[in-house]
């Protein structure tokens, strides 16, 4: 009897023991994943957080900025400068249509307000893809395995409505529901000057904008996107702008509906 | 035997130690000082009859319609405060700490501190078990929350019947908030989904940021009731539904569609936009006196 029990007890020490080495072992294979092994793993296999598909603007703040175009002048909530408020007078939707400048208050500063829908696709494995139906238009989020080859890009090319956007995942591990989770950092620059806001309240070419895109359940088994956005702009703000719309994700593209841009409307 | 039982209790230590690290990495730091941002408008001027960006049954429109905001200056009711969704709906700060068991070092809850006219909301974190659903319903009601996927998301129910809106529009005590606090960096963004199967249609989904703040912040004010115009007693003041004297004030002024206005379901969605696309005439622009808060810029050039 005693040596059975010896024998258990000395199996049960060893288990003990590999359990013990691998829990050792463990974060340090996690933290490989996340550092030599991200290298190896693409931004699509290594996404904490599924954000692809179709989503609808749900607008229930800043309506009256949002779905209809708001009264010349007003420029309530945002934290505009002195340097603003003459182009905030002087604001003509005329004039930017036949500069072909009706796509001003589409730009990445203000995109994610504009009521529509968002379809969201990888266009590669390390390339996330927006596209609006309002507008138009189309954001590509790079996901960059560095920080200097991030700056590259980000200055690279043209300025453009959408800018360049660097892309990086925000993980979570464990919690009480377990399974991970997290949140996708975007920070865009390389800007073309455009509008907040429908009725011509400006930011700079030299504006940034960061953005946090989470994922909620809804309570009726829906998912909602919430994107979080700071526009700083050295110019035409005296601190950042921050809003945070929200989607509700649909279950296909039947209610697509491209519509171009509008200086108006 | 002495060594099978010290590496027995090392491995059960260690293990307890690392499951503790990779619960502690999936939260964040949520105690502290939250200045409000007032940078997104919810509850636009507070004028009376403004169900902007409400999906409200008909049954809740007519409730609203009968609110006259004199009844705040009846004695018996200056010292109600708002209930729990008027964390996000409010224009203060947030003051949060937490409470700790003292043998385990766990935090069973997070208390986000009152203000003048909104009740303290405890976040117990502790997995106990929700009250009957007989029990005494509060402004502030009851909240059980958990850390979820880096975010902390907690719910409340048991709240007293009380208002989604200043301007009266009205929420049952069978309502729910879903709440998600998520935190990148110095910023803590609220997301609200408030439902409720008599007064909406849909969720009210409400998201707020706030900026760490490095001074503490205290809301807090004594209430103290004083005569207002009412004597108790006095029949509670307000309007017949189809009388509302204010109904057509906040869509006068920013020329908003009348269905908007009064919180129908299909404003919310982008095709809304469309409809109206051919008929919305913008206000003109304001030279003086403008607005409630004076909302305009006031051509200072």
């Amino acid at each position: 009897m005693r040596t059975v029990f010896r024998t258990w007890s000395m199996a049960a020490t060893v288990l003990l023991l590999l359990l013990f080495l691998g829990v050792l072992a463990a974060p340090t294979a996690v933290r490989a994943q996340q550092r030599g092994g991200a290298a190896a793993r693409s931004a699509r296999d290594a996404a904490p957080i599924d954000l692809t598909g179709y989503w609808v603007s749900y607008v229930t703040e800043n309506w009256r900025y949002r779905m209809v175009t708001p009264a010349k002048g007003e420029y309530r909530r945002i934290p505009s400068s002195p340097a603003a408020l003459p182009l905030i007078n002087a604001w003509d939707p005329a004039a930017d249509e036949r500069a072909g400048n009706q796509c001003k208050s589409y730009g990445a500063g203000a995109i994610m307000s504009v009521p529509g829908r968002l379809h969201i696709t990888w266009q590669d494995a390390d390339t996330l893809r927006i596209e609006t139906d309002a507008g138009t238009q189309t954001r590509l989020f790079h996901f960059s395995q560095s920080a200097s080859a991030a700056a590259s890009q980000a200055s690279s090319g043209p300025r453009s409505w959408q800018g360049e956007s660097t892309a990086t995942w925000e993980r979570a591990t464990g919690g009480d529901g377990g399974g991970g989770g997290g949140s996708l950092r975007v920070v865009t620059s390389n800007l073309r000057a455009g509008y907040l806001r429908k009725n011509g309240v400006p930011y700079s070419e030299r504006a940034t904008v960061t953005e946090h895109f989470d994922v909620a359940p809804l309570p009726d088994g829906g998912r909602l996107l919430l994107v979080t956005t700071i526009v700083e702009d050295p110019v035409y703000l005296i601190g950042p702008y921050v809003v945070s719309p929200h989607f509700k994700k649909e279950a296909d593209g039947s209610k697509w509906d491209p519509t171009p841009c509008s200086s108006t409307w | 035997m002495l060594i099978h039982l010290v590496a027995r209790r090392a491995a059960v230590a260690l293990l307890f130690a690392v499951l503790a690290a990779s619960k502690a990495s999936a939260q964040f730091d949520f105690v502290g000082s939250w200045a409000p941002l007032a940078t997104e408008d919810i509850q636009n001027d507070s004028l009376p009859v403004d169900y902007l960006g409400l999906a409200l049954t008909d049954e809740a429109r007519t409730r609203a319609l009968s609110y006259d905001e004199s009844q705040k200056s009846m004695i018996e009711r200056q010292c109600a405060g708002w209930g729990a969704a008027y964390m996000v709906l409010g224009p203060f700060g947030l003051r949060v700490t937490s409470q700790t068991d003292p043998v385990t070092n766990r935090v069973v809850s997070f208390t986000i501190g009152a203000w003048e006219d909104w009740n303290e909301m405890i976040i117990w974190m502790d997995g106990r078990p929700r009250p009957s659903e007989h029990a005494l319903h509060t402004h502030a009601g009851f909240t059980v929350g958990r850390w979820e996927g880096g975010a902390l998301a907690a719910r409340t129910t048991h709240v007293k019947a009380g208002f989604i809106r200043k301007t009266g529009v009205p929420l049952t005590d069978q309502a729910t908030i879903d709440w998600r606090f998520f935190r990148h960096g110095d910023l803590l963004t609220v997301l609200m989904v408030a439902t409720d199967p008599v007064y909406l249609v849909e969720p009210e989904i409400v998201s707020k940021s706030f900026r760490l703040s490095r001074t503490t912040l205290d809301y807090r004010a004594e209430c103290v009731p004083a005569y207002e115009g009412h004597e108790p007693g006095d029949s509670i003041p307000h309007f017949a539904p189809d009388q509302n004297p204010f109904i057509d004030e906040f869509m006068k002024l920013y020329h908003l569609p009348r269905e908007a206005v009064l919180g129908y379901r299909e404003t919310l969605y982008p095709e809304y936009r469309k409809k109206i696309k051919d008929t919305y005439v913008p206000p003109p622009p304001c030279t003086e006196s403008c607005g409630a808060a004076g909302n305009f810029v006031l051509r200072r050039q």
